[in-house]
């Protein structure tokens, strides 16, 4: 129970240090978003200028930038930000912003692969819209690719292909991984290297989790004996929660919602789901299709509802993993949104107070999600163990 | 009766979902709290049990937590889709 403290203790350290950071970024944020939101308003004027000066010329398209300039929606701000996407978007409009391309990988049935950067896709029309409808040619097959942001991508011909692109998530995702194996196999190494001395530098740090993974969560609720069985995937799993989680919270990098996005956490929910049957022994099945001392008439009413909960379980692993985290960045671009709403709707002045006021809320969010990081990691573990104990349990009637 | 014209107005259109998210989050303030309090009273009676009391608060918290965000994710849906 000693490591729990010191868990708190460490992440009470970490918190302080994070704590001088944040400050220095909410004010670059609170620079930033105002600046954002009077550009965004001057924006507006200058393209309802031109649209009364050139009346004659392109109309219909100058009112149309007209619009979409000026109604702020924070539905179509939020929504993106928190999706998946084909391109890692740093910061500015979609079309005058910064964000770098993916490659995206499909494979068309009987006619191979294609291999091209996400930068390919461009509209017909040559307009830059949000809203508009991306195309693309494959160079190897010739199929023409459609990316639709309401549907999706789809082909001209309606051709069944296979997208197996490297997305925002996958890329996260696989630095995730490279970033784990690199430093904790350093890390493992360097126990063997110095047996026996007090651990230096990151390995001090994560030393805390991983006991804290062994001594708090995998030995008391499996048992010592089994525990050692189930350590490996419970502590694979708490790191690449926590490291995915923590990821998302820095801004200005993409805003990488790995954990938030369903595809992510349905296979980690099904993994958990997989060892836990495999390893699932009589005791563990006699309790879901007999279980003992129940009166018969009984059971008929309770093996549905024990059986359903078997793939309830991983179901709600899932949904709380997925819907904490995306919760988390909701809440977080909403106070952005404010700025815009404000400023929209009560003038340049309000959208500045409201930027104080949502910056401030915002480092408060910064560091409940901060905690909420690490206990999600904490309680998914926990509960992928409370489930092996129980797919591993002795019989005790 | 200025309430209820307010409550009409609202739950027409995608308001009902707001309303929706507003009950999983007094649930979910009403679960949490109950553990919270059970918690703390315990830990008053036997501060030695601080630290395993913790960690079951925590899960409890988490799973009634967990039925909440159901609530929430059905209104996100409802207003999405």
């Amino acid at each position: 129970m000693r490591t729990f403290a010191s868990f708190f203790e460490q992440i009470t350290r970490m918190i302080t240090e994070f704590a001088k950071q944040f400050v220095f970024t909410a004010l670059i944020l609170l620079g930033g978003l105002n600046f954002v939101a009077a550009q965004t308003d001057g924006h507006g004027e200058v393209n309802h200028n031109n649209h009364s000066n050139h009346d004659v010329q392109d109309t219909s398209h100058n009112s149309q930038d007209d619009g979409e300039h000026k109604e702020f929606v924070a539905k179509d701000f939020i929504i993106p930000h928190i999706a998946d996407a084909n391109e890692i978007h740093f910061f500015g409009d979609h079309h005058s912003g910064f964000s770098a391309p993916l490659p995206m990988i499909f494979y068309v049935e009987g006619k191979g692969f294609d291999l091209f950067m996400s930068s390919k896709f461009h509209s017909e029309d040559g307009s830059h819209d949000e809203h508009a409808v991306l195309t693309a040619v494959g160079p190897n097959t010739g199929t023409v690719y459609i990316k639709n942001p309401e549907t999706g991508i789809s082909s001209t011909k309606g051709e069944s292909f296979y997208d197996i692109s490297i997305t925002k998530s996958v890329f996260g995702m696989m630095f995730i991984m490279a970033l784990l194996v690199i430093t904790l196999r350093s890390m493992a190494r360097s126990y063997s290297k110095y047996p026996g001395q007090a651990p230096k530098g990151l390995t001090n740090v994560l030393e805390p989790l991983v006991l804290f993974v062994r001594d708090d969560i995998a030995v008391p609720i499996i048992g010592k004996s089994k525990a050692d069985k189930f350590l490996p995937f419970l502590l694979t799993t708490f790191f690449f929660i926590v490291a995915s989680n923590l990821l998302g919270l820095i801004p200005f990098i993409g805003g990488f919602n790995i954990t938030g996005t369903v595809g992510v956490t349905i296979v980690l929910a099904f993994v958990v789901f997989f060892i836990t049957t495999v390893n699932g022994n009589k005791n563990y099945w006699g309790h879901l299709f007999w279980p003992p001392g129940v009166p018969n008439l009984v059971k008929i009413l309770v093996v549905p509802i024990e059986v359903f909960g078997m793939f309830l379980k991983p179901t709600v692993l899932m949904i709380r993993l997925t819907a904490n985290m995306t919760a988390g960045h909701i809440i977080i671009l909403s106070f952005v949104s404010l700025v815009f709403i404000f400023n929209q709707n009560y003038g340049a002045v309000a959208g500045f107070g409201m930027g104080i006021f949502s910056t401030l809320f915002m480092i408060f969010m910064y560091f409940l999600e901060l905690l909420v990081a690490f206990l999600q990691a904490y309680v998914f573990t926990l509960l992928a163990a409370i489930y092996f104990a129980d797919a591993t349990q002795e019989a005790h009637h | 009766m200025e309430l209820l014209s307010i409550l009409f107005e609202v739950t027409t259109g995608h308001g009902l979902a707001a309303l929706g998210a507003g009950a999983a989050a007094i649930g979910a303030g009403i679960g949490v709290g109950l553990i919270g309090k059970g918690a703390l009273e315990s830990m008053a009676r036997q501060p030695e049990s601080s630290d395993d009391l913790r960690a079951n608060m925590i899960l409890a918290a988490a799973l009634v937590e967990g039925v909440a965000l159901f609530g929430i994710i059905i209104c996100l849906l409802v207003v999405l889709g």
